[in-house]
């Protein structure tokens, strides 16, 4: 299969489970949502990355699936809605913690590929 | 906004697809045209930051796009354009000095795209400057 066509499939889907989770997390007064997909998806990145996979695999699930199921486009909007109304804090809270949480993720999942493929 | 005609749960979700499909297929395009990941994610995140800023706030003040036309471009495309994951991984596993500079330059970049998109739509929808939004 085309490469792009991989990474379009693997984009679907993940577009698709960011939607579906997005809708089972509370948005407001803080984006949950966003905060979820970014760690889950920088954790499956995390092992496609650090497990060695390669190829078509990679193409489908990491480049396309964790890609479109991580955004960083609703992250950048939903931080100035925070600022601009009012809520400091969580608009703090929120650019620490998606950046911290999905890199504390990509640690764990580094550590367990290194534990599994050695 | 108008609330008839509202698509359905399963129409929403082939709009979310489809346009996921389409905007992971871009994503991996800049990143064939742009050697470096770390430059290839830093352009389709400020790029999408700024047309889903766009979107958001045209909505919020004038409201022409459908909400179909929000699931196919804004969660679809756009939200699938962008991408958190490499970023994260990009950054901790370059150097350190570079990495940090390049999750400051991310935010930056990303939160002034917004800003940027909503100052033009304003500009656009309320030439003279009220403030209503």
């Amino acid at each position: 299969m085309e490469p792009v066509v991989l990474v379009g499939l693997g984009g679907a889907v993940g577009a698709v489970l960011r939607y579906l989770l997005g809708e089972s997390l509370p948005a407001d007064p803080f984006p949950w949502g966003t905060l979820a997909v970014n760690v889950v998806g920088s954790f499956a990145l995390g092992l496609v990355v650090f497990g060695g996979v390669g190829g078509d695999a990679a193409l489908l699930v990491g480049t396309g699936a964790c890609g479109a199921f991580t955004t960083f486009s609703s992250f950048s909007v939903a931080g100035v809605r925070l600022w601009e109304s009012g809520e400091r804090r969580l608009a703090a809270v929120h650019a620490v913690g998606n950046f911290g949480l999905s890199a504390a993720a990509v640690g764990v999942a580094w550590g367990a590929a290194t534990l599994l493929v050695g | 906004m108008s609330r008839t005609n509202a698509p359905g749960r399963g129409e929403t979700i082939l709009l979310i697809a489809v346009g996921g499909f389409a905007g992971a297929a871009a994503r991996y395009g800049v990143e064939l045209a742009i050697s470096s990941s770390l430059l290839s994610t830093l352009a389709v995140n400020v790029v999408g930051s700024f047309a889903l800023g766009a979107i958001v706030y045209e909505n919020r003040l004038v409201g022409s796009f459908s909400k179909r036309a929000r699931f196919v471009f804004g969660t679809g495309f756009l939200s699938s354009f962008t991408t958190y994951s490499t970023f994260v991984v990009d950054a901790l596993t370059a150097a350190p000095p570079l990495g940090l500079a390049y999750l400051f330059a991310s935010y930056a970049t990303g939160f002034g795209a917004v800003l940027a998109a909503r100052a033009s739509v304003r500009a656009i929808a309320n030439p003279r400057g009220e403030v209503v939004a």
